[in-house]
């Protein structure tokens, strides 16, 4: 197993939220941009990738007890946002890398997304 | 703090303070001339005068004139930001007269912590214990514990609050966490369903019993016109902005559907939906694993 840190460190992403958490272990990965898929794929100490930044990404990220979120792409979650995930208890981490790349590299990590069906 | 402090006075040779910390097996002692605070003197300082055949010094020669203090007044965090601050292994408490009134060494601040932390556990422990236990506790021949949360229309940055809130209701009371994740995931979906398709928004209500738990999402309408379409995976009727933002999939029935045991949807066109899931708290509740059997029912 990984930790968010490690991720965080390798792949040079920026941890936005609940930050003294990063020792979390992370088993898996999935990358959506569409709620529901993420609800229906992602398990609990998963890692999710995705371009989305607004609120409802905490709630589902809560909902489902996933390690952390990476937002891609440059979208940043405004301090509403970043709020709700202190209280909640999520990391959020932001890069300007493409979905696609962080994919690449989480799997390159030995991340996978494997199991996805429950 | 340690309120009766072992002290001596600036005329006690440094012997004679060898003995006191020795026999009282302490690392340092206050001074004290006439009841008043003049320093602070250590082993460190005991052992440069035993090294430079200084023994017969009074204390007065030998002693930390300025010590720490902290005012009895003040709070435990300004002792914790001097012990940080000094780097020292005690800090003299004094009153606003500068009287000496006790030690505070930082074991003092660590089990005070500990004490607290202990209080707020045992606290939280019994507060636990009482929810897990309620439907034991209440008798009653059918108890149920009914859960109400208003949802309103187009509020989507309040998505997942009543979901949220019915989740770490189910953890308080004891509900196994394959069962909080299937309770969640479906009051979440319908939530947003309410949010996004309701005119007026609407009411999630839960009733939880000891072996079940019964949600029930109402709303005023506009209603469903295809209750079986609507059931299909990806049909969705969502405006585009939802969809930028990631709802709109036309998944969330399903994903409720494949969370219940049971699942119940109710729609027409101007009156309203009213969507009625079931779980079963405990594994063998139903006598089989989470295969929901789902009815529908369209009305016209």
């Amino acid at each position: 197993m990984i930790s968010l840190k490690e991720i965080i460190e390798k792949l040079k992403f920026e941890p936005l939220s609940f930050v003294h958490s990063l020792e979390r272990q992370v088993t898996g990965g999935y990358a959506s941009d569409l709620l529901s898929c993420v609800i229906k794929g992602a398990t609990k100490d998963w890692v999710w990738v995705t371009l989305q930044s607004h609120l409802n990404v905490v709630a589902v990220a809560s909902l489902l007890g996933l390690s952390g979120v990476i937002i891609t792409e440059g979208n940043r979650p405004d301090l509403e946002t970043l709020g709700r995930a202190e209280n909640e208890g999520v990391v959020l981490m932001v890069t300007s890398k493409t979905t696609f790349t962080v994919v690449a590299e989480l799997s390159s990590m030995g991340i996978e997304g494997e199991g996805s069906e429950k | 703090m340690k309120r009766n402090v072992i002290k001596v006075s600036p005329d006690t040779p440094m012997t004679e303070l060898k003995e006191v910390l020795r026999i009282n097996r302490i690392s340092g002692v206050p001074v004290l001339e006439e009841g008043r605070l003049v320093g602070i003197i250590s082993i460190e300082d005991l052992i440069k005068a035993l090294v430079e055949g200084d023994t017969q010094a009074p204390v007065r020669k030998r002693m930390t004139t300025k010590p720490i203090t902290v005012r009895e007044s003040e709070s435990v965090v300004e002792a914790v930001k001097r012990f940080a601050q000094h780097k020292v292994g005690r800090l003299l408490v004094v009153n606003e007269q500068g009287e000496l009134k006790g030690i505070l060494t930082g074991g003092d601040i660590t089990r005070g912590l500990l004490e607290a932390i202990s209080l707020d556990y045992h606290a939280e422990e019994i507060s636990r214990y009482r929810a897990k236990h309620i439907f034991e506790d209440i008798v009653s021949d059918q108890t149920s514990l009914i859960l109400r949360y208003k949802v309103m229309s187009k509020d989507i940055k309040s998505g997942g609050k009543a979901s949220s809130k019915l989740k770490r209701a189910l953890d308080r009371l004891g509900a196994l966490p394959e069962v909080i994740r299937r309770v969640a995931i479906s009051a979440y979906e319908a939530e947003m369903n309410l949010i996004i398709h309701s005119d007026e928004g609407g009411e999630l209500i839960a009733e939880m019993q000891p072996e079940v738990i019964r949600i029930t999402v109402i709303d005023n309408g506009p209603g469903i016109p295809d209750v079986e379409q609507a059931m299909s995976t990806g049909f969705s009727t969502a405006p585009n902005w939802i969809r930028e933002l990631g709802f709109g999939a036309g998944m969330g029935l399903a994903n409720i559907k494949k969370c219940a045991d049971a699942m119940n949807l109710e729609s027409q066109v101007g009156v309203g939906t009213k969507l009625e899931i079931t779980i079963f708290l405990r594994p063998d509740s139903n006598g089989e694993s989470n295969q929901p059997e789902v009815k529908k029912q369209e009305q016209t």
